[in-house]
């Protein structure tokens, strides 16, 4: 843990006139699951644009596997080993399950192996292969967003609530999929409301609010601290 | 949990049978505005000449609009400066060809098409070249400001025209076309110019291969991906910056190539050509949808049919004709024919 | 009483304060100060082209709508007045009847169009409008019957407005009947601007530049954006269209080239964005600045070509039929690198 995979020190973004992120100090350790926790409105999803470049940082710094990335643009950042999976999925919903994967080796042709490995874990994709991704039920374009993360090997993956309006068993498919990726030695910083998922994931945890991390340490430290959630996040997660 | 299979059925989400009507009743619009023709012009040989002259000019039209449209999609730049390209294209292919009499005027098939594609090759290298100035110049101090956008724009058109008359002079010039594309054919009792015939053919062909760039290759993928969701297509590591410069290139030196063709449909080329043909190109891109080369191919063999049926049957009405076209469109689909789905 | 009568948009600048005082002087006493045909044409180009400038900053500046067919508008307040003035024999009831039904038009087809292309994208009102007014001005050339085609159409007005209408003299200037005219156009253009002048700073206006700032926001608080700028748009064409009659009445003569074609848009377009964007008074300092350069400048520019005619290109690039060229280069150079005008660098300054 001496050598963390990400780290943001005193990070500010503005969106417009609106000062979203007001120092956000965030240490992501390299392998295992980092849960971004904290209330709605509180800047996780923004921290997690400006961590791949969407917002440019006003001001603090971010560096990653040892770099400095505060100034590169997006596709440099996603080339040196940054997946992204927002949380509209962000699918191209004219072009083929297909053309969707194809985009995603973005530095050659797809991996048969990793395919197999993405089809076992979601085999809904195997089926609508030649179907225009825009016709995907809900829970189908959440598993193409994670599978498209899946088809290069990257070093750490921001994803943005994949969980967000799906059905149990799909909840179970898709923290069966982050679990994996975790296994094969990725680095995962997760934004999840799910707190059963982020227990079951989260290896280390963050807590943000107003636009601060406000909280940082083990998950399970938290899970079981009832009265340290209430404090944090204004209600005990397992209300949820 | 985590082995859990996943027990929901695969269930592929249908469109219903109206919605597929739906998507595709633009497809349908060509035929129908053909057969309409057909049953108000009464003569089948005139029909037939009118509906070959419309494709072609469709065809043209389309070759000018589709860089504009997807330069549109890619990075929300509108370009009122495309015209210009249109009509430098137009001045240098034509010079070309007016420099090479002596292979334009002698009947040799191999001699003319040399002479034709040495213009156009001349044509597109120059208005490529220009556009990749206008993009850097011109456009990348203006992005994400429509209204700057627009007037700077507007602004590079008049110079650019302004010098055609610099360098060229204030006059029009007047060509014929190579030996070989002079005349007409018969066919059912209908003349057909060969040029038509040819613009038409070679349109196609531009639209064909225009798709299978767009389907088949990855960098098409990335085209129209980016147009749905730039952002996305650059957290997966593509430089879309890159791209646009690259569709603008291209885009203004096929406004270039639209340009050598119209000249030589019109016989005539004047500095303003590019701003009057710029009408039309818009009226195309809005009723495609902005950012869809197929609804600007579609729009633009409509405006072409309909101009020149209209043209025949009620000459007055032959320029208002296109608004009216835009104007329906729009109250049947505010968004034009085959808007593309925005992420944003 | 003064700050209501500009509706207490005070100029906020010593110099502008300075500046549009001469300019209101200027064109109060031309008659006067500046006797001879060619300086009270062009001090009534002035008038009227003030109001149709700040009309446009209603729609460009104030409401970030950019509309290509500001000169259809004008030309149908002109051609309503040539029109009426035709048919109904001379008169000045024809000359009301004209102007009223001309801006009524505008405003009618500004509402069409309006509604056509706001309720989608803003950007989408820039290129029907450039359509549809390059179609009206085809029109218009092509209805000769009723328009008089490419030559256009010369009428009668009253005999008062007129040069043969003689009064006497004053100061040493013989008073005609043109010099009533012109004080016709100077005081209906200063009335019409002041008008313009309170509607931005009504909360009407305040609205349209909240929208302009952020129309997403705008909506959310509630306002519909969509009425507000169509509203906006009716409102800018009646007051072109009205400028357009002044102008009409002023030449007695209509044509396309002088009120439709797309060099007077791209000359309203100069003139708002070298006097300022968004300040009425750009409008009043841009339009002033701009007919004077045109007037005069484009002389300067054929003695200048006649002295390089040894040279290569420069003679072709100082040529007065050039004079578009420099103006598309300044055009691009202000809204890079002046984007508030003269207004708003004087009023920076401050």
């Amino acid at each position: 843990m001496s050598d963390p995979i990400l780290e943001l020190t005193g990070v500010h973004t503005d969106i417009a006139q609106y000062h979203i992120l007001q120092g956000v100090d965030l240490v992501v350790p390299r392998g295992g699951v980092t849960m971004l926790l904290g209330r709605n409105g509180v800047g996780k999803t923004t921290t997690l644009r400006t961590i791949i470049g969407h917002w440019q940082a006003k001001s603090g710094s971010l560096r990653f596997d040892g770099a400095d990335i505060t100034t590169l643009p997006t596709p440099a950042r996603a080339r040196a080993g940054i997946g992204f999976v927002p949380e509209d999925m962000g699918i191209f919903s004219d072009l083929t399950v297909e053309e969707n994967m194809i985009l995603a080796a973005a530095s050659g042709p797809l991996d048969q192996a990793r395919l197999d490995w993405i089809f076992a874990a979601f085999p809904p994709l195997r089926t609508f292969w030649r179907s225009e991704a825009g016709n995907l039920s809900g829970g189908q374009k959440q598993m193409l967003s994670i599978a498209r993360a899946m088809a290069e090997e990257r070093q750490l993956y921001l994803i943005d609530e994949p969980t967000k309006g799906l059905a149990p068993a799909i909840i179970s498919t898709m923290a069966g999929a982050l679990r994996d990726l975790k296994n094969k030695g990725a680095s995962i910083l997760l934004v999840e409301q799910n707190f059963a998922v982020a227990k079951a994931l989260g290896d280390t945890a963050a807590v943000m609010d107003d636009g601060r991390i406000i909280w940082a340490g083990r998950m399970a430290e938290l899970a079981g601290d009832a009265a340290l959630q209430e404090r944090l996040m204004g209600l005990t997660m397992e209300a949820h | 949990m985590t082995n859990a299979a996943p027990d929901h059925a695969p269930k592929y989400a249908q469109l219903s049978l109206p919605d597929r009507i739906g998507k595709a009743m633009p497809l349908l619009l060509v035929p129908i505005l053909v057969v309409l023709g057909f049953l108000s012009i009464g003569s089948p040989s005139s029909w037939l000449t009118l509906t070959v002259s419309g494709l072609a000019m469709g065809m043209m039209i389309f070759i000018m609009a589709s860089g504009l449209t997807l330069v549109f999609g890619l990075m929300d730049v509108i370009n009122f400066g495309h015209g210009a390209f249109i009509s430098v294209g137009a001045y240098v292919g034509i010079s070309v060809l007016l420099g090479l009499e002596s292979w334009t005027g002698v009947p040799s098939l191999l001699l003319n098409v040399a002479a034709v594609l040495a213009a156009v090759i001349a044509a597109m290298c120059v208005t490529g070249a220009l556009g990749w100035g206008f993009e850097r110049v011109i456009v990348r101090p203006v992005y994400g400001a429509h209204l700057k956008q627009i007037l700077v724009t507007v602004g590079g058109l008049i110079v650019i025209e302004q010098m055609i008359h610099v360098l060229w002079g204030p006059d029009e010039i007047y060509l014929t076309r190579p030996e070989t594309l002079k005349g007409a054919v018969t066919f059912a009792g209908a003349a057909i110019e060969k040029y038509r015939l040819l613009a038409v053919v070679f349109g196609l062909a531009l639209f064909v291969a225009m798709r299978l760039v767009l389907k088949r290759t990855k960098i098409g993928l990335i085209v129209r991906a980016g147009v749905q969701n730039g952002e996305m297509v650059e957290a997966l590591g593509y430089r879309l910056r890159l791209v646009f410069i690259g569709v603008f290139i291209a885009g203004s030196a096929l406004a270039g190539l639209g340009g050598v063709m119209w000249g030589l449909y019109q016989e005539v080329i004047t500095a303003g050509m590019g701003e009057e043909m710029m009408i039309l190109v818009f009226i195309v891109v809005i009723i495609g949808g902005l950012g869809s080369v197929e609804g600007a191919f579609i729009g633009a063999l409509l405006v072409g049919l309909l101009q020149n049926y209209v043209a025949f049957l009620e000459p007055k009405l032959a320029l208002i004709s296109n608004i009216a076209l835009m104007t329906a469109i729009l109250m049947w689909r505010p968004q034009g024919m085959m808007p593309v789905v925005k992420a944003k | 009483m003064l700050t209501n009568l500009i509706s207490g948009d005070r100029p906020r600048s010593l110099i502008l304060t300075g500046l549009l005082l001469a300019i209101l002087l200027g064109l109060a006493l031309a008659p006067f100060l500046f006797p001879g045909v060619r300086s009270l044409e062009t001090a009534a180009r002035i008038c009227i082209f003030i109001v149709l400038v700040a009309s446009y900053d209603l729609l460009l500046g104030y409401s970030g709508i950019v509309s290509f067919a500001h000169t259809m508008f004008f030309g149908l307040g002109a051609y309503g007045v040539a029109l009426a003035s035709t048919h109904m024999g001379r008169g000045y009831d024809a000359l009301v009847v004209g102007a009223v039904l001309g801006a009524i038009a505008s405003a009618l087809l500004a509402l069409l169009i309006g509604l056509f292309s706001l309720r989608v994208r803003a950007i989408f009102f820039a290129m029907i409008t450039l359509a549809v007014a390059s179609a009206v001005a085809v029109l218009v050339s092509q209805l000769s019957g009723l328009t008089g085609g490419e030559d256009g159409l010369n009428y009668s007005i009253p005999r008062e407005l007129t040069p043969a209408f003689k009064l006497g003299s004053l100061f040493g200037v013989s008073i005609t009947g043109k010099i009533l005219n012109y004080y016709l156009v100077f005081f209906a253009s200063l009335a019409l601007f002041l008008v313009l002048l309170r509607v931005v700073n009504s909360p009407f206006g305040r609205v349209l530049q909240a929208i302009r700032e952020n129309d997403f926001r705008a909506e959310a608080i509630g306002y519909r954006v969509v009425f507000y700028r169509t509203l906006a748009t009716c409102l800018s064409a009646a007051m072109a269209a009205l400028a357009g009659s002044l102008f009409a009445i002023w030449l007695r003569y209509v044509g396309p080239d002088t009120t439709l074609s797309f060099e007077i848009m791209l000359d309203i377009l100069l003139m708002v964005v070298i006097g300022g964007m968004g300040t009425m008074y750009g409008a009043v300092i841009g339009a002033t600045i701009f007919v004077l350069a045109q007037n005069y400048l484009q002389n300067l520019m054929g003695v200048a070509s006649g002295a390089t005619e040894g040279l290569p290109l420069v003679p072709q690039l100082l040529d007065p039929d050039r004079w578009l060229l420099w103006l598309g280069v300044l055009f691009i150079l202000s809204v890079y690198f002046f984007p508030t005008g003269i207004v708003g660098r004087l009023r920076s300054e401050d």
